[in-house]
């Protein structure tokens, strides 16, 4: 494993010995928005808060802190703007339904405009079906 | 004198912007009260060519102030620098608000001019009522354009060298994303005036859908276009090692892509069958509703937050009234004479146009979830419920299952008949396809050791790529005759339609693959250190200072060591703009056959002397996002090849 050492000497201090800690560090990253800059993540921002925010993702993860109670770490001091999965509550329950409502709502038209038309189908045969 | 000669350019601009309104309006008149006069419909087609060539007119001016960079005119000022390349003076013109706004209406007035100049069998109703709608389109934007945004303002006192571009869209893809755009925004308004023409008429009929699909498809190929160009700068210019990060940016494109993409196939339904006709105008008048809402999130500044709306109020609101009168006239008409559109002709449950209809939902219920999580935290900030941001987590979790659910039924429209077809036969002639994509499931998962996800998004690639080549071969079978004859006869829709499926296929392949297995990582290098990543090393050789025509940049060289011994070069740039505070960064890309090693400059860091951040992302298969995106648009072109001969054929 001199190569899992050689890697871990050239990392910048703030990345994780285990690689799957980093690794969920990394999709924590993606998550928690940079504060000051324009809908960014902190994975991708190049501001120095952002550089900040990923050491305390590591520090907690480190800490042994679980995905969800890091989450809920930043959405404390940051609130929930600092995370782009909005949390499910009674402002958000709308959004969260979307799909289902928008979805349920669909698939009532579809059918409700099948009933219709499968009646004027019947009459046709297959070989009338061909283009 | 020359400076005089000079000096008349934006006040002539100016006139033909206002001369363009004069004629876009009188072309409305004229054309939606034509009273069945061939006469009068056929001026306001003269009008409607008269106001687009004023509309050429004035933009090509604005151009030529760029050009000149006369920094009499405040656009310019703003947006140009006199040590700007060429090329990116003349983009200037469009990678601004004004300028942008006059692209806008001189594609507005363009398109209406050229569905004035090709009636083809349109009966004269249809003809008139389009250009008429057209005309008051085209009216609106350049009411916009000259009144709350006129790109001909000047300014006095003039400054000397101009602020300059913003840095991030001096680049090549930049220069023609936003005409690929608004191309494919502005092209959903032909659809839209020919929807609101068929109400009008109270006849949407298969002849309306005939004319109806070719704008479509030039709206839905140049967004295609567009998009993907975007979507590929960000990849290479951002830095950020992604390519699509659901930002309201995005999303505001995303939404009228996804129903055109849903009007491209409702509008085959109508024309084929008559079927469908009122969904079809409705689908065309929220296509275009949808294009002009991301115009107004674009444009309004209201995307950063309500807040940041209310410092320039104006602009945003009269877009928005622009949106409500185009929807208002849209929907009022649809409620009111929709029920008199066309007579539904059956299919059954199992048919080409039931799996046209299921497109349709999962394509319009994916454009309805995107524009409620796009303006959501805008409704909860207005309402008084604070900061939220909807973010990818969200799109992915929603968006993406939906459109793969979708994609799975994909391969069997093509395989159905049109009226009733056998769905025995189709899975059968499938099989294949089926077992080719169950094994890329099984070995997915097994690879991965039981990560769900990305197995199914595999999976689900296989099966459109495999499904579509099963469909040219079930064309291939038809008749007699040698392979290759029948290669050359198959008719260019059927290879114009499996390339757009196909391509569909392969981007899921990569965006699946991009986004399941992307390595990432940030190490601090000094000049002949190296780092072991993805199966390569690469080594970080020296970092220097580079000038360039308006920027200095720092450049670091690399060199990436491959597990064969082959070794390569690769260079990354930071480029400091004299114009702007921020830096933009050039990344190193090496491609190979398993995906991009995509190496981006960060700063240097503090605490060691001489060492830079760098960071590596190894995105495997990336290329075959943009792979995928090109054979859609090339699909979508052919299409239009296709329909064209066709139509010749006919006349």
């Amino acid at each position: 494993m001199s190569f899992a050492a050689f890697l871990l000497a050239a990392t910048a201090p703030a990345a994780l010995g285990d690689p799957a800690q980093e690794a969920r560090a990394q999709s924590l990253d993606r998550e928690i928005r940079c504060v000051q800059c324009e809908n960014e993540p902190i994975a991708q921002s190049t501001a120095e808060i952002a550089t900040d925010m990923r050491a305390l993702v590591r520090e907690r993860i480190a800490a042994g802190d679980s995905d969800e109670e890091i989450r809920a770490y930043f959405r404390q001091r940051y609130g929930d703007f600092v995370l782009f999965r909005p949390p499910f509550d009674a402002r958000t329950w709308a959004l969260w339904a979307a799909p289902l409502i928008l979805g349920g709502a669909g698939l009532f038209a579809v059918l409700a405009s099948r009933r219709r038309r499968s009646a004027a189908a019947a009459e046709f045969t297959p070989e009338e079906g061909e283009r | 004198m020359e400076g005089r000669r000079r000096a008349m350019i934006a006040e002539i601009g100016a006139f033909a912007a206002t001369l363009a309104l004069a004629l876009s309006l009188a072309q409305g008149g004229l054309g939606l009260f034509f009273q069945q006069s061939e006469a009068r419909a056929a001026a306001a087609a003269a009008l409607a060519q008269a106001a687009a060539l004023c509309c050429g007119l004035a933009f090509v001016l604005l151009v030529t102030l760029f050009v000149q960079s006369d920094f009499t005119v405040a656009v310019v000022a703003a947006n140009s620098h006199i040590d700007k390349p060429l090329i990116y003076k003349i983009a200037g013109a469009w990678g601004n608000h004004e300028g942008s706004m006059l692209l806008w209406c001189f594609v507005s007035a363009l398109f209406g001019a050229i569905f004035a100049s090709v009636r083809g069998s349109q009966s004269l109703g249809l003809w008139a009522r389009t250009i008429g709608v057209q005309g008051l389109v085209t009216a609106g934007a350049l009411t916009y354009a000259l009144f709350l945004s006129n790109p001909f303002a000047r300014l006095d006192p003039a400054p000397m060298i101009g602020s300059g571009l913003n840095p991030l869209l001096q680049d090549p893809a930049l220069a023609a994303h936003p005409p690929l755009l608004y191309l494919g925004y502005v092209g959903m308004s032909v659809p839209f005036s020919l929807a609101l023409a068929a109400l009008l008429e109270g006849k949407a009929d298969q002849a309306w859908a005939r004319v109806l699909r070719p704008w479509t498809l030039i709206a839905w190929t140049s967004l295609t276009l567009g998009i993907g160009l975007g979507s590929y700068w960000a990849y290479y210019e951002l830095g950020w090692g992604g390519w699509w990060f659901w930002d309201p940016v995005e999303n505001a494109s995303f939404m009228p892509w996804l129903v055109a993409a849903a009007l491209v196939h409702s509008a085959i339904v109508t024309e084929r069958r008559g079927s469908l006709a009122s969904w079809t105008t409705l689908l065309a008048i929220m296509g275009f509703g949808l294009a002009l809402l991301g115009t107004f999130l674009v444009r309004s500044g209201v995307l950063t937050s309500v807040h940041a709306f209310a410092v320039d109020p104006q602009r945003g609101i009269a877009v928005l009234v622009m949106l409500a009168v185009a929807l208002g006239a849209g929907f009022g008409l649809y409620a009111w004479r929709a029920s008199t559109l066309g007579q539904p002709s059956g299919f059954a449950a199992v048919s080409r146009e039931s799996m046209l209809v299921w497109n349709n939902f999962g394509l319009a219920v994916a454009a309805g979830v995107v524009l409620i999580g796009t303006i959501y935290p805008l409704l909860v900030e207005a309402f008084g419920g604070g900061l939220i941001s909807v973010g990818p987590p969200f799109f992915n979790a929603t968006v993406a299952p939906l459109l793969l659910l979708l994609f799975l039924l994909l391969p069997l429209g093509p395989m159905l008949t049109w009226r009733k077809g056998d769905m025995s036969a189709a899975l059968l002639k499938l099989a294949p396809a089926a077992i080719l994509a169950v094994l890329t499931l099984i070995i997915a998962l097994v690879a991965t050791q039981w990560r769900a996800a990305p197995a199914i998004g595999l999976m689900i690639g296989v099966w459109l790529v495999a499904g579509g080549f099963i469909y040219i071969w079930t064309r291939l079978q038809r008749g007699a005759g040698k392979l290759s004859a029948k290669i050359a006869l198959l008719p260019l829709a059927v290879w114009s339609m499996s390339l757009a499926h196909i391509g569909t296929g392969v981007l899921t392949l990569g965006a699946v693959a991009e986004t399941g297995f992307r390595t990432e990582q940030a190490v601090a290098l000094s000049p002949g250190e190296g780092v072991a990543f993805a199966g390569r090393r690469i080594t970080l050789l020296e970092v220097g200072s580079v000038e360039g025509p308006n920027y200095s940049a720092t450049r670091a060289n690399f060199r990436v060591d491959q597990t064969n011994g082959a070794a390569h070069a690769l260079s990354a740039e930071r480029r400091y703009f004299t114009t702007s505070p921020m830096p933009t960064s050039e990344v190193g890309i090496l491609s190979a056959l398993d995906g991009d090693l995509y190496v981006a400059l960060g700063e240097q860091v503090r605490e060691t002397q001489g060492a830079w951040t760098v960071r590596l992302y190894h995105n495997p298969l990336v290329h075959l996002i943009f792979i995928g995106v090109t054979l859609m648009a090339l699909g979508g072109g052919l299409s239009l090849v296709a329909l064209a001969r066709k139509r010749r054929a006919a006349s």
